[in-house]
């Protein structure tokens, strides 16, 4: 790295600006529907009727089969093909990307479900409350609580497996500095640059989900 | 017509026979006490009346509704039944008085301020009022059996049903929680109650159950099984543990073979 | 919808020859990624439990490093930045006569992507090993050594068999990527013949069933090795 790849760095920063922008919203939006998915897929999952539960298992279980780009492919190609309606790309890497993240995210929240002892459950259905009311006020709550900081880290994964949306053309931050790199003919600054912005910001959430750890959950600790 | 009637119900967990044709019928504003060695099936037993264990023979009515029947709002009947639990349950993440007013909220559809004070009644005559606002987590054992005796009680429940409440305390908590369920008795309430505490139950039962191995072996007025117990087994349990027994009400008594004065508190 | 399934393409060649040379080269790619990340996972995870503070903090930072950067990057960097950074006589042979340059890549790439991870899990496991245990290991006169070699990581290890073949469906998973350096695996060759043919619904479930079926397989593998080393009780 030298000065000249210090000045392109800087020349291209507002277009690499905008690229980490569409990554971020990108995983901000995948990460939210797949949370919300993941907990109706947990509760699918964990349900009493057993085709849907079945279900449940067999969608996670394959999407946790296969690749993040296979199942890019699969929606870039498909919606356009069920619903005439023509996507972009960034549409599909979001659907995609909820997806797939919501078969992991399903997995830690159905952990957290799991954990909650069976008592609470008892309880609240002792009082007079429905099992979906049990499960809203009582079970859900906990296992959201407890299982916050694996979902934080679940998102930073998140984080790093936009990186191949690219893929499809998008212009998220990655695509940026290909665009740039191919253009300039200057690799070595546009993907070191992506590599040290991407490990700061892993880096630093990971330390932030540590230091949440601790500090989460202090009605439940302490027993 | 009985509140409760248990008519010669079986239960099977898997290939496990735990309950053996059992038959019992609480009344009205009747206290009673199960007692009997672990594994005789005393919790099972109560954890049927309010359908969280099925059974598979029989049949158990709660003021004329079948339990176990699919067409019975089971929701609707829990609802007036109280049941308290050996660890207590009480919701971690919610205070106190959320606690107590979570369900009165989200099942009778009472107002929140409405529901609020009359938690606070309810927190205020288990001795809690002042920890209202407090986590479970800052609560000691028996403050925390309080606290879930006051969410039992938020739902004015017809009868309510004690899985050893006092099982998982300490020592020196058990008598808080015998008090208020003391009172409870005294102010009429149904109560089934499965405890080893059997200072408790001579002196506020009016019938004891004693079980084992999954059957109703005894069934008696309270003073008569102390004083007969009616069967070898029910004596040699009774004896075995009432050296272990607190007295609700402080009576003096020379107890079988041993010296009072070793057994003292003060010792 | 207007699709008009043609399933019979994958059986014609050139298509059914992309889809077997696709799966090849997956499951090869996936063996020496995986090779290449246990052995060095190893050797790093290992180095995290030492009682050197530097080799400690030197396997710490190889862990951060690798697992803080999405290996489509990493795979970028290798391929297109440290070939420019290498000495002379290396980057030589590197660019030009290195046979078969995108696919090493990548196993190169990938694998020590995984090995960091790999690296994280071994030292957890070495760490959850009772103290007691290893403290009673020393005391028989073991050395260091001798306490890893015939204690810690055999201990260790069995504990890591369900964690690794969870690693080794990642590894699986993570051979797609070679695609963007131009390496023919299968997700690649699904996409090739939906190009060519408009059959994408058919490659790519070709692709799919091939990524599921590889899954089952590992479970089972996973399993039997678990059986194999287990402990009688």
């Amino acid at each position: 790295m030298n000065s000249s790849d210090l000045q392109l760095i800087l020349r291209s920063l507002p277009f690499l600006l905008k690229g980490l922008r569409v990554t971020l919203i990108l995983t901000f939006l995948a990460g939210t529907a797949g949370i919300l998915s993941g907990v109706v897929l947990s509760l699918t999952r964990l349900s009493r009727l057993r085709p849907l539960a079945w279900l449940a298992f067999a969608y996670v279980s394959l999407f946790r089969s296969i690749p993040l780009l296979l199942v890019l492919f699969w929606i870039y190609l498909l919606v356009p093909m069920l619903t005439n309606y023509t996507m972009g790309a960034f549409e599909s890497a979001l659907i995609g990307l909820t997806l797939f993240e919501a078969a992991y995210y399903s997995e830690i929240i159905r952990a957290g479900i799991q954990a909650v002892p069976v008592g609470q459950t008892e309880a609240a259905l002792a009082t007079g409350m429905t099992r979906m009311q049990a499960m809203r006020f009582v079970v859900l709550p906990q296992a959201v609580r407890k299982m916050a900081p694996v979902l934080l880290s679940q998102s930073i994964l998140l984080f790093m497996d936009t990186s191949v949306v690219f893929v499809l053309g998008i212009r998220d931050f990655m695509g940026v500095a290909n665009i740039i790199a191919a253009r300039d003919a200057r690799v070595t600054p546009m993907y070191l640059l992506v590599a040290a912005v991407y490990f700061v910001v892993s880096l630093a959430g990971s330390q932030i989900v540590r230091s949440a750890q601790g500090r989460l959950s202090p009605s439940i600790s302490r027993v | 017509m009985a509140l409760i009637a248990i008519e010669n119900i079986d239960k099977w967990f898997g290939h496990t026979h735990v309950l053996k044709g059992c038959s019992a019928n609480v009344e009205n504003g009747e206290v009673v006490v199960v007692c009997g060695p672990s594994g005789s099936g005393k919790s099972t037993l109560i954890r049927c009346i309010n359908g969280l264990e099925t059974i598979q023979k029989g049949r158990i009515t709660v003021d004329g509704v079948r339990v176990h029947d699919r067409s019975t709002n089971l929701p609707r009947l829990r609802s007036r039944l109280g049941m308290l639990f050996q660890s207590f349950e009480l919701y971690p993440h919610l205070t106190l008085l959320e606690n107590v007013t979570l369900a009165p909220r989200r099942v009778l559809g009472i107002s929140r301020s409405k529901a609020d004070s009359q938690g606070m009644v309810l927190l205020r005559r288990v001795g809690l009022a002042l920890h209202a606002q407090k986590y479970p987590g800052q609560l000691s054992g028996g403050q925390q059996q309080r606290g879930a005796i006051a969410r039992s009680l938020a739902m004015n429940p017809a009868a309510m049903l004690f899985d050893e409440p006092t099982s998982a305390l300490d020592p020196e908590m058990i008598q808080e929680v015998l008090d208020v369920m003391s009172e409870l008795a005294t102010e009429g309430m149904t109560m089934i109650v499965v405890t080893h505490e059997m200072g408790f139950a001579r002196a506020v039962a009016d019938r004891v159950l004693f079980m084992d191995d999954g059957g109703i072996i005894a069934d008696r007025p309270t003073d008569e099984f102390f004083d007969n117990p009616p069967s070898e087994r029910a004596r040699a349990f009774l004896s075995k543990i009432m050296n272990h027994g607190k007295s609700v009400a402080a009576r003096p008594r020379a107890l079988e073979g041993g010296d009072s004065a070793a057994i003292s508190p003060a010792s | 919808m207007g699709y008009e399934f043609n399933w019979s393409v994958l059986r014609h060649q050139p298509y059914l020859h992309w889809l077997l040379s696709g799966a090849v080269i997956t499951l090869v790619l996936t063996a020496c990624i995986w090779v290449l990340g246990f052995l060095a996972g190893s050797v790093v995870g290992v180095a995290a439990t030492s009682r050197r503070g530097a080799i400690r903090q030197a396997a710490r930072v190889y862990v951060e490093v690798l697992r803080n950067i999405p290996p489509v990057v990493q795979l970028f960097l290798w391929y297109f930045v440290i070939p420019e950074l290498l000495p002379a006589p290396w980057q030589h042979y590197v660019i030009h006569d290195m046979p078969h340059p995108e696919f090493i890549t990548c196993v190169v790439a990938l694998g020590l992507f995984l090995s960091a991870r790999i690296a994280e899990h071994v030292r957890a496991g070495i760490e959850a090993v009772p103290r007691r245990t290893v403290e009673a290991a020393f005391a028989t006169g073991l050395t260091p050594f001798q306490v890893y070699r015939f204690v810690r990581l055999p201990i260790a290890y069995r504990m890591l068999i369900p964690t690794l073949g969870s690693e080794m469906m990642i590894g699986l998973k993570v051979t797609a990527l070679g695609l963007t350096i131009g390496v023919m695996e299968m997700t690649a060759r699904a996409h090739q013949i939906e190009s060519f043919t408009g059959r994408g619904i058919e490659a790519f479930t070709a692709a799919t069933i091939f990524y599921a079926v590889s899954a089952l397989v590992l479970v089972a593998v996973v399993t039997a090795t678990e059986h194999w080393f287990r402990i009688p009780r």
